[in-house]
């Protein structure tokens, strides 16, 4: 007896009990799925916050001022010398607040940045049209502003936002760049805001000082190195304080990112192996009902010349087709499951490759585990006493 | 070996069962042989030992004690895999319930011995539908068991004993579950295959159709007579 002969057997023998057959690949269905929604949404949500933290830019360093005393925040000249530390590439410092801001008759609350020319190379986060802001717009305190692309639209629709003007705080800014578009990353849209000189921002937000800042370190490999310096500055200027100050790094962010996924991964992996185990049993208990029903044909089968390995090859394919069947079907439901949810919750979907395959993979060696006792079982039955079976 | 071997030969044979303490003797020192081209019966009432001699002879089942050689061979000896294919090529079996596997057409049970066999598709397809042919159900191929009168099951299953041209056919009490006349019909089939140079041996308790054989041999209480026909 050959393979297709089995799988054709196994077939047949399959569908003219299809209920059953359904309700035994049902715990084999109900694991693949949900291992396969679960892990492609993971590794869709995954993938979208790492490439929201990618997204700030490379290289990069957050620092965060919670402040000390009267000392809540660095001056921008302090601020501006720690890129003379050797492993700090650029320094880009940002003070920000939400402000309405008006062109005509429309409004739109968005949040207004104030920051320096370094912020392009710092955050990775060009022009698409016209410049971005010059080291002498900070010297000169220039109105000029970088609009976002979805505030471009909202204030002037179709308009070319380039040299128009618009109202900050009731004060003119010339819009002199529009920004690319880079959705939204860690902090918020990207596309909703608006860029003006540092010093500029200082006068019209009527505040002092510089409370957040991103820095970028010159290499991957430096970043590290990067850290402690500016720690060691840090401390300097609060004393010691280390509550006054946060230093984040982006490595450390994908690290905390990767750690979280792994131990999702785990836990997928656990849920995956016992709903398989129990839709294994399932299979076992069928088989061994299968084997205990069926004694009579298995006796007439070895009358008529069928050796022990090919009813034990019968009966194992038979359980193999079943939660191969099952696995097939949970790959299905668990992908349309996936789409469903996603859409849904509106969380990205990532389809792995791999993991299909495992999910497969697994359901076919479950039918290779759990049917090999009862097909053991049918093979070792003596021709005569299964032929006398009632 | 000598060149006139019996196709069935049993020597001092013995199928003991053990029911608690007592030891029943099934069959009891029965010594046998047949020729090729024979048509046997054997006859004997109701428990007398005639399916487990059957089950001796067709290899389902292993004596306690003596010597079987089938065709040449010793298989009193053989493992459960030899006995197998000994049963797939030796021995075509033709059972009072017909033993046919209620999911399958008539031609997919004929041709099941050719699958064990390892017989390609296309050859087993044509010996399938030829035997089928044979015993006159050309038109049923496609029946399952559950389509067929008990007539035509018990020909599908002469067909699926034939297919592979096992040297021996052994029925047992093959007309047991048919009226006169379809009985009658198997058994002319039989006697038509005899002709063709099938050895047969047949079990039946049916002194009528015994007599139509050859030879008959009795059982009674396990042990074996031949008288010649006239001992009832
Ligand atoms: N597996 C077994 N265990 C114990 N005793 C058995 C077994 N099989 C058969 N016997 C006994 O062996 C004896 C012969 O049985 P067998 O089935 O060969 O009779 P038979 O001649 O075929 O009868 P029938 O005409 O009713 O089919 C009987 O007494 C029976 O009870
Ligand atoms: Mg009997």
């Amino acid at each position: 007896m050959n393979i297709t002969q089995g799988i054709k057997m196994a077939m047949s023998s399959i569908l003219t009990n299809k209920l059953r057959a359904f309700l035994t690949m049902l715990g084999i269905i109900i694991g693949v799925s949900a291992v396969i929604t679960l892990v492609s949404l993971g590794q869709g949500s995954t993938k979208q916050v790492t490439e929201q933290v990618q997204g700030l830019g490379s290289n990069l360093i957050t620092v965060t001022i919670t402040g000390r005393g009267s000392q809540t925040s660095l001056d921008y000249e302090d601020v501006m010398k720690l890129n003379e530390k050797s492993a700090i590439e650029a320094v880009a410092p940002v003070i920000s607040q939400n402000v309405t801001v008006k062109h005509g008759n429309k409004n739109e609350d968005v949040s207004v940045e104030g920051t320096n020319a370094e912020y392009e190379s710092v955050r990775d986060f060009h022009v698409q049209t016209g410049r971005f802001l010059l080291p002498i717009d900070v010297e000169y305190r220039q109105k000029v502003a970088l609009i976002g692309t979805s505030t471009a639209t909202d204030l002037f629709g179709l308009t070319d936002p380039v040299g128009q003007t618009v109202l900050i705080n009731g004060n003119p800014f010339k819009i002199v760049g529009l920004l690319e578009e880079k959705g939204s990353s860690m902090g918020g849209s990207n596309d909703e805001k608006l860029l003006i000189p540092i010093s500029t921002a200082e006068r019209v937000f009527a505040t002092k000082g510089v409370r957040n800042v991103y820095i970028q370190a010159k290499t991957p490999e430096e970043v590290d190195l990067a850290v402690s310096q500016l720690e060691t500055e840090l401390a300097k200027k609060f004393r010691g304080d280390e509550d006054s100050y946060r230093v984040f790094n982006q490595q450390d962010i994908l690290e905390s990112v990767e750690s979280v996924t792994g131990i999702m991964t785990l836990m997928l992996s656990g849920i995956a192996s016992i709903s398989l185990l129990v839709g294994g049993i399932g299979i076992m208990n069928i088989m061994l009902v299968s084997v205990t029903e069926r004694t009579r044909e298995i006796g007439i089968r070895k009358a008529i010349g069928a050796k022990k390995r090919d009813i034990l090859i019968q009966f194992l394919i038979e359980s193999i087709v079943l939660s191969g069947i099952g696995g097939i079907f949970g790959i299905i439901v668990g992908i349309g499951g996936a789409l469903l949810v996603g859409s849904i919750t509106n969380i990205d979907v990532a389809f792995s490759l791999n993991v299909i395959w495992l999910a497969f993979g697994f359901s076919v060696i479950v039918g290779v585990f759990f049917g090999i006792f009862p097909a053991n079982k049918a093979a070792s039955l003596k021709p005569i006493e299964a032929l006398r079976f009632e | 070996m000598a060149i006139m071997n019996p196709l069935i030969e049993i020597e001092d044979l013995s199928k003991l069962y053990q029911m608690g303490d007592e030891t029943l003797k099934a069959l009891d020192d029965v010594s046998l042989s047949v020729n090729k081209g024979d048509f046997v019966a054997i006859i004997g009432p109701s428990g007398s030992g005639k399916s487990t001699l059957m089950n001796m002879l067709g290899c389902l089942d292993v004596p306690s004690k003596g010597n079987y050689w089938l065709d040449g061979q010793k298989v009193n000896k053989m493992s459960d895999n030899q006995l197998a294919e000994i049963r797939n090529q030796k021995i075509g079996f033709i059972f009072q319930g017909f033993n046919l596997l209620p999911k399958l057409t008539a031609f997919e049970n004929v041709e099941l011995p050719l699958i064990y066999r390892k017989v390609p598709g296309k050859e087993r397809k044509e010996l399938a539908l030829a035997s089928l042919e044979k015993v006159g159900l050309a038109d049923r191929v496609h029946h399952r068991p559950i389509e067929l009168s008990g007539g035509q099951q018990q020909r599908v299953a002469v067909a699926r004993a034939l297919v592979g041209n096992p040297p021996i056919l052994l029925a047992d009490e093959p007309t047991g579950a048919l009226d006169t006349k379809t009985g009658n019909e198997v058994l002319e089939l039989m006697h038509h295959l005899n002709e063709q140079g099938h050895t047969i041996v047949l079990i039946t308790h049916d002194l009528d159709i015994a007599k139509r054989a050859k030879r008959i041999i009795r059982i009674q209480d396990g042990k074996l007579f031949e008288d010649g026909g006239d001992f009832l």
